[in-house]
């Protein structure tokens, strides 16, 4: 195909015989270059970039090499960039969404919260040059630092700081930053309270022993009045305070203020301002509970912690409450809120929730009233419980494990699944060779109640009478 | 500038001549001054003689008093030529340091220099530049010329007028230009500083940072100095040539701020292409003549160069003899090719190290065809013949070349950057833009380097080491390890084969960079690299190279598609009409 080539070449090969043929290497004289051919297809390229190595590069570069270490705790070599990264300090970067002093805040905090060679002494001292640098975020540095010093167990320090903060001006700037000026007052609230709850144990303990001490009270008192009045600011502003508002309900409820704690329970719960908040609910049932209140407005705090939290561990209470109601109404709920908590992981292996549903189920099978509520809750668990708890796998390692656990499922598998289901065979099959009364007794109820099994899934509608 | 110098000199002695009682003033040879009108050669010397050419006149003339007064921060006048003059200055002194012949600062550069202040209208001129100037009166002045140290050579180049008049501006051009400063002191510290970027400097060449290597380039070119552009630029980035910062070495008394940050004060390094091409703007400015010839006994000669770079990438030796064929080949050892002509369009410029390293390249190509499959095969033979061959020299295994030089460039790019990201920009001198921010910026400073100490002790490590001395390898191989990692003295044998009694490669094919070269004057490449459109191996013998001069694979890759489009012209040729043909 390259037959024009070969003219060139045997011109060349002639070129190259007429002088020395094996020239050695490095002569003058060199064989002249002997051509190779080039392909079929010829290739056809593209563009590239380039890029300045600059001052804003090696600081972004140096930037990630930070991250790299700080991600594999290497906080040596992160401390060492850091170095060459402060100088980006000098260059104004407005523009950037998060500027440098910023992040040199952020990593300098958490390098010297991991590094081994760093002391209390340091971080203060590198906090309060933070301090400095931006008075943008003054108080969120106030708030990060006395963070650290609380879990470093300095709670004067930290005292002394939020005042300070508090007591913080700076034009318009403390306007701008007045959710953290709540928070910082809100933190001071929240030391004061836990110094009023320290020298009330020290009264109560006083108390017992007969001794009075008037000076100790008032200042307790006085204590009471300065947490309050920051606990309570901070708790009207929507969001979550968990803390802030069990402290203030604390106080509250030690002077006897019940009204005012139920209110702001009430508040924290139902105000559709705040975000969803289970513990929210979760408060107010307990001050329920406290208060000796109604069956009924307990019940309704914790429907609403069904609705959010279907998982949560006071289920097992909700459900025992309903079971005792005589409102059939109230019955159905609880069947089921046990239904639903036994959908989540974390209850599988839960003896006393189990024992609920089998309790349940067992007296609904009995008085045969209802069935349709069980055929109701099976029947959207029916292609996954079998796998998710009755497998022939757990009823070996419930039996193993847990006699207790065993029985209580192996009753509700018989009744779900009838008496050839795999969990209740195996279980009940070891418990008769074990000779174990109650599994004789339950393998005996399963095999009479049978065709309950047959209605429930739905098999034999029309022969079973209601 | 020099012109200042000479009025002030002229205010500097003003006493009526004691034989005819006239003041007119000349200066002889020996620096002493004479009367114009009588001829009478008094015993006052002037003091200040400017023949060191480095020496900042008018440094030295605010020292002797006859400067404007300092400015209230103690500062005194300073102009943005001298700034660069004292730059220049730093950079010839470090670049003697490290070996370059004395002439390239006592007149290479210096005359480039003048040149340049001549050309651009700053000094040695009857009017310097600038509006202020303009409107005033020209008088004419009697001051003679300064002594001229003695120029065996180059002198003749540069077309000084030495006569007297030439080299004088008004007397007033002082008192002038210090109006001009105090109007604009706000905006610069130094007198013309704000004007210096306003003005419309199109039809002359501008200094900027980037200019002042492009001159030490100029001048290294010109001695033919075994230094390449890529290698002066390393030497700079190493910090062995001031660059970054070098202002923190201006007499205290040059106050920089303002409009003099954004000439003096540079946050990036200095681009090969940017200073190449300002050096070739500036020959051309400057009138320069013919460059001294580029002949096969110079270090930037392609066959020196790739003896270099051979050594460098740890190739074989036996592979100049092919570079050297190539570029006999190809022609671009010729003195006409290599030699720089400026002002001739006609020449494409050359860049000595970028020609060099695509030339190995190019044979790399030819030899082992680097097309991911081709060198593998070859390594493999050569693998098997290593095995039963246990005298005599081994065979070069391309494969455990790739393992040997990657690992060490892997090892030198991951120092190299984290060495980048390492870099400390900043000076202990601080620079602020007015008085206003002088104290932030103090305060920030002073925060810096509290910072720096605290995590700098937290760091572990010592504070950054000295700086590496400077050498022209990055890599170095040597024989006298035994681990079998240096393939200098490896054989080629293997893949070469006899053919009409001469050696050629085994390899038959070729596949080349690019069909079509694009216009370099028109899309400032002749050729577009992009990584994942090209075999792995000739990114990874792009990478090696791009690393060793530290230019973008791109640029090396422009120089290899030119070199194969010289190569392969005829046959391209012929096989594009031979298309063409088929296609019809």
């Amino acid at each position: 195909m390259d037959s024009f080539l070969e003219e060139e070449e045997d011109e060349e090969a002639a070129v190259g015989r007429k002088r020395s043929p094996a020239a050695p290497a490095g002569s003058t004289l060199q064989p002249p270059l002997h051509l190779p051919f080039l392909p079929v297809l010829l290739h056809q390229p593209a563009s590239s970039h380039e890029n300045k190595v600059n001052f804003k590069k090696s600081k972004e570069a140096c930037l990630s090499y930070i991250q790299d270490a700080m991600l594999q705790k290497q906080w040596k070599r992160a401390a060492e960039f850091l170095t060459f990264y402060v100088e980006s300090l000098e260059k104004d970067y407005s523009r950037e969404p998060i500027s440098p002093s910023e992040m040199i805040w952020r990593i300098g905090t958490e390098i010297l919260c991991h590094h081994s060679h760093s002391s209390m002494k340091e971080f203060n001292c590198f906090v309060e040059q933070m301090k400095t640098l931006g008075v943008k975020r003054y108080l969120k540095v106030c708030l990060e630092h006395v963070f650290h010093l609380l879990c470093n167990g300095q709670i004067d320090e930290a005292y002394q700081n939020l005042s300070l903060a508090e007591s913080w001006r700076f034009g318009e700037q403390t306007a701008l930053q007045d959710k953290e000026m709540k928070l910082i007052q809100a933190y001071r609230g929240l030391l004061d309270y836990y110094s009023w709850s320290k020298q009330k144990n020290v009264l109560l303990e006083r108390g017992l022993d007969g001794f009075a001490d008037l000076s100790v009270e008032q200042e307790m008192h006085s204590c009471f009045r300065k947490a309050a009045v920051n606990l309570k600011e901070i708790i009207k502003i929507p969001g979550v305070w968990d803390l802030f508002v069990k402290c203030y309900v604390d106080l509250l409820e030690f002077y006897g203020d019940h009204n005012e704690a139920r209110q702001v329970l009430n508040e924290y719960a139902y105000n559709s301002k705040f975000p969803a908040n289970p513990n929210a609910h979760v408060y107010l049932y307990q001050f329920l509970k406290r208060q000796g209140e109604s069956k009924k407005s307990v019940i309704s705090a914790l429907k609403i912690l069904h609705d959010i939290v279907p998982s949560h561990e006071l289920m097992i209470d909700f459900n025992t409450m309903l079971q005792k109601s005589k409102k059939r109404k109230k019955r159905r709920l609880g069947l089921e809120v046990i239904f639903a908590a036994l959908d989540y992981a974390g209850w599988k292996e839960n003896v006393k929730a189990w024992s609920c549903l089998a309790r349940q189920v067992k007296q609904i099978v009995i008085s045969e009233k209802h069935l349709d509520w069980i055929k109701q809750e099976w029947n959207s668990r029916k292609d996954w419980w079998p796998a998710f708890h009755f497998s022939r796998y757990l009823a070996k390692r419930n039996w193993q494990e847990n006699k207790n656990l065993s029985y209580e499922k192996a009753l509700v598998a018989g009744i779900l699944l009838g008496k050839d289901g795999k969990y209740f065979k195996y279980v009940s099959h070891q418990g008769c060779k074990a000779q174990v009364k109650r599994f004789r007794i339950l393998k005996k109820f399963v095999n009479r109640r049978n065709p309950v099994y047959l209605r429930i899934s739905g098999l034999s509608d029309s022969s079973v009478q209601p | 500038m020099l012109t200042h110098a000479l009025s002030a000199c002229q205010r500097d002695f003003n006493e009526r001549c004691a034989q005819c009682s006239e003041v007119n003033w000349g200066l002889t040879d020996g620096g002493r001054y004479y009367c114009r009108s009588c001829h009478n050669v008094t015993e006052r010397t002037r003091e200040v003689v400017n023949t060191d050419f480095m020496t900042n006149s008018r440094v030295q003339t605010i020292s002797k008093g006859s400067r404007k007064q300092e400015k209230t921060d103690g500062g005194c006048e300073w102009y943005v030529c001298e700034g660069f003059q004292l730059i220049l200055k730093k950079q010839a002194e470090a670049l003697e340091a490290l070996g370059v012949c004395s002439q390239m600062k006592d007149e290479v550069l210096y005359s480039f220099w003048r040149c340049y202040l001549q050309k651009s209208k700053q000094a040695y001129c009857n009017r310097p530049a600038g509006e202020t100037v303009k409107a005033l009166s020209v008088r004419e002045s009697s001051t003679d010329v300064d002594s001229e140290p003695e120029r065996p050579s180059l002198l003749h180049l540069l077309s000084l007028s030495e006569s007297e008049g030439d080299l004088l501006t008004d007397c007033s051009f002082a008192s002038s230009m210090s109006k001009v400063s105090e109007s604009t002191s706000i905006y610069s510290g130094s007198v013309d500083g704000s004007l210096y970027l306003m003005k419309n400097q199109k039809e002359k060449l501008r200094m900027t940072m980037p200019t002042t290597l492009s001159f030490c380039y100029m001048a290294l070119l010109w001695l033919r100095e075994p230094i390449t552009l890529s290698e002066l630029l390393r030497f700079v980035v190493e910090g062995h040539i001031p660059y970054l910062n070098v202002f923190q070495h201006f007499p205290e008394k040059m106050k920089l701020c303002g409009l003099d940050l954004k000439i003096f004060c540079v946050e990036s390094w200095p681009v090969y292409e940017e200073v190449y091409n300002k050096m070739l703007e500036l020959a051309v400015f400057l009138d320069l003549p013919r460059f001294p010839d580029i002949t096969d006994s110079c270090f930037l000669h392609p066959d020196m160069l790739c003896i270099k770079y051979l050594m460098e990438a740890n190739l074989p030796d036996e592979l100049h003899n092919w570079t050297c064929r190539v570029v006999k080949k190809i022609g671009i050892g010729e003195v006409d090719f290599l030699t720089l002509v400026p002002g001739n369009k006609s020449t494409r410029k050359v860049k000595y190290d970028i020609l060099a390293a695509a030339v190995i390249v190019v044979v790399l190509k030819l030899l082992f065809l680097l097309d991911d499959h081709y060198e593998w095969l070859l390594s493999d033979l050569a693998e098997e013949r290593n095995k039963n061959n246990k005298e005599g020299g081994l065979y070069f295994e391309f494969k455990k070349w790739y393992e040997v030089v990657k690992h060490s460039l892997d090892v030198e790019q991951k120092k190299l950057d984290e060495e980048r990201a390492k870099y400390l920009w900043r000076c202990e001198k601080p620079l602020f833009y007015s008085v206003k921010n002088k104290s932030r910026v103090l305060k920030r400073r002073q925060m810096v380097v509290n910072l720096q100490n605290q995590f700098g002790k937290l760091s572990g490590s010592v504070r950054r080491a000295e700086k590496p001395n400077p050498s022209s390898f990055q890599l170095r191989w040597s024989e006298e390890n035994t681990d079998g990692s240096c393939f200098h003295g490896h054989s080629l044998k293997g893949i070469l084969q006899e053919k009409c009694g001469l050696l050629t490669a085994m390899n038959p094919d070729y596949w080349l960079c690019t069909v079509k070269l694009c216009n370099e004057k028109l899309c400032g490449h002749l050729a577009h690299y992009r990584e994942e459109d090209f075999p792995q191996s000739y990114h990874f013998v792009l990478r090696l190279f791009s690393f060793l001069l530290r230019i973008q694979p791109s640029y090396i890759h422009d120089e290899v598609c030119m070199i194969e489009h010289k190569l392969f012209n005829k046959k391209l040729y012929k096989k594009l009409k031979y298309n063409t043909v088929l296609r019809k």
